[in-house]
């Protein structure tokens, strides 16, 4: 059964120093407010798993919680770079980052493998791609490798299961025992909570009832580790229904995360000097 | 409307037009009404908007983010908004989109950009100089475009014409168009047809049907030959005799400063 916490408390009893974590949430319901709680615990040599590490992990990097990224495609949508992440990768700074990384077919797959308890996925996917070539030769451990079809001999591709040790994913709602449900872009949050040992939901709002609703993803409580109740926790992105996107801060953050200094004044205003849940 | 008027000089002359308006209308021009068109944001995003709002208003948008025959009002920043969202037919998780919607072939044409592109369409948005450790520049990656440029009916690229985009060899291959020539998508059972087109700010290549290079065929009004290859980093084969592809009409123009007008406004 999930329990309903503060954020701190969540973060705090759900993620330690040295953890896969994966903050899911397709360009939208993504889990800042967790994210800039993880930075305020001064969360160490993480492996950050995201398919999109966009601005939530362009933040953890350059606050120096990550020791290695595992994702798809790490750009600021529709404005340009991650600057943060290019420091980290092509400067090490604020230290070296280790990258493993896929096509976003191949993460969902790896997602859905870990969800489903299976060791890998099956895909037609990266063939003649350089992520095939390099894998194996520049990850430690490979997680791409062909596989031919019992069946029909067909050559496909198997993707190694991503299994975190914590996922953390905002949603719309949850009620009074921890029940969760979110809809609009669903993105991989179902599969990336029921891959992970342990999850931390923050949500808009705790109901006495959920209302269903057609096309929504439940989450039962017994599936959910930690639920905190922090509103505007999307924030810059979004929750249908409740918020909508600040762009401006999309496009605000090139200029931030560009300069060093700029970045670290932005982490002590608007991440340190905040109480959790207010950032 | 794939260009085959020529010029009228009178009317080309009565509009002024930016080389990416061009180039939107262009990449636009080459979907068909009806067709599902699996979409990347940025360029391709502001063209497939813009060919559902004059010529093809029935194209079906599909975004990676799930959301399938999405029609916005206005061009979506990023390819979650909100809108995409509330206007679609069906939204669908991820994993669902990649392998019930785009793996098996469903899609008629998938429309992408590119950071480095070669004259056989393999598209790299990964690194950039040094070598993959140590790159000049960490690019973000390859996102939903392999299995898109794997998997899709036809494959149309958007992206400006430059000696740093159009290179001998792509630093990385993110995404495959015909590897290292004809064959090679069939070994290495990729299903789809590969890229079709390439649609830049100064005119379309195609592929030559023997050797699959891309090749010039189309040149928008005031842009030479000798422009087109100064801006490419290899020998650019050039079309017996290229096309003249017409300027934006003002329709097409007026629609998409319509669309882009609404977008900056919010």
């Amino acid at each position: 059964m999930a329990e309903i916490v503060s954020l701190a408390e969540a973060v705090e009893q759900a993620i330690h120093d040295g953890d896969a974590v994966a903050m899911e949430g397709f360009t939208h319901l993504i889990p800042f407010a967790a994210g800039h709680e993880v930075i305020r615990q001064r969360r160490r040599d993480l492996t950050l798993i995201r398919m999109t590490p966009d601005l939530i992990y362009d933040q953890l990097i350059g606050a120096g919680c990550a020791r290695k990224l595992i994702f798809s495609w790490g750009g600021n949508p529709g404005v340009g770079s991650l600057h943060r992440f290019r420091d980290a990768v092509e400067r090490a700074w604020p230290a070296a980052l280790e990258i493993e990384e896929h096509s976003h077919a191949g993460m969902a797959n790896r997602y859905v493998a870990g969800a489903s308890g299976l060791p890998f996925a099956v895909l037609r996917g990266y063939n003649g791609t350089g992520l095939e070539s390099l894998n194996g030769e520049h990850d430690s451990v490979p997680t791409i490798r062909p596989i031919t079809c019992p069946f029909t001999g067909e050559t496909l591709t198997a993707v190694a299961a991503i299994r975190p040790d914590v996922a953390v994913i905002h949603a719309q709602q949850a009620d009074r025992s921890g029940n969760v449900q979110l809809w609009g872009i669903a993105g991989v949050q179902k599969e990336a909570v029921l891959a992970a040992q342990r999850s931390v939901v923050t949500v808009e709002e705790i109901a006495d009832r959920l209302d269903p609703r057609p096309g929504a993803v439940v989450l039962p409580s017994w599936t959910v580790s930690y639920v905190a109740h922090v509103p505007g926790g999307a924030h810059p992105s979004y929750a249908l229904g409740y918020s909508v996107r600040d762009n401006d801060y999309y496009l605000a953050w090139d200029a931030i995360a560009r300069d060093r200094a700029a970045f670290t004044r932005w982490l002590d205003e608007h991440v340190y000097a905040v109480p959790a849940g207010q950032s | 409307m794939t260009g085959q008027a020529s010029v009228n000089p009178a009317a080309a002359s009565e509009l002024t037009y930016t080389a990416d308006e061009m180039m939107t209308v262009a990449a636009a021009r080459a979907l068909r009404d009806g067709m599902t068109c699996f979409v990347g944001i940025g360029l391709p995003s502001a063209a497939a908007n813009l060919a559902r709002a004059t010529h093809a208003p029935g194209l079906v948008l599909i975004y990676e983010s799930g959301t399938i025959g999405a029609k916005p009002a206005e061009l979506p920043l990023s390819i979650g908004d909100g809108i995409l969202a509330e206007t679609a037919d069906a939204v669908v998780s991820v994993p669902e989109i990649f392998n019930y919607w785009l793996q098996p072939g469903r899609i008629d044409v998938g429309f992408l950009g590119a950071a480095q592109i070669d004259k056989f369409g393999n598209i790299n948005t990964t690194v950039i100089g040094g070598d993959y450790e140590n790159p000049r520049v960490r690019l973000p990656g390859a996102g939903g475009a392999p299995e898109i440029a794997a998997s899709c009916r036809e494959v149309i690229v958007v992206v400006r014409q430059s000696r740093r985009a159009f290179v001998d060899h792509v630093d990385f291959v993110t995404s495959v168009g015909y590897g290292s020539g004809p064959g090679d998508r069939e070994r290495l059972g990729l299903t789809g047809g590969g890229p079709k087109k390439i649609v830049t700010d100064l005119g379309v290549l195609e592929p030559d049907p023997a050797t699959l290079e891309f090749t010039l065929t189309g040149l928008y009004p005031g842009v030479s030959v000798a422009a087109v290859k100064e801006r490419t980093g290899w020998d650019l084969a050039v079309a017996a005799d290229p096309e003249v592809i017409a300027g934006p009409s003002p329709a097409e123009l007026d629609a998409l400063r319509d669309l882009q007008t609404r977008t900056t406004d919010r």
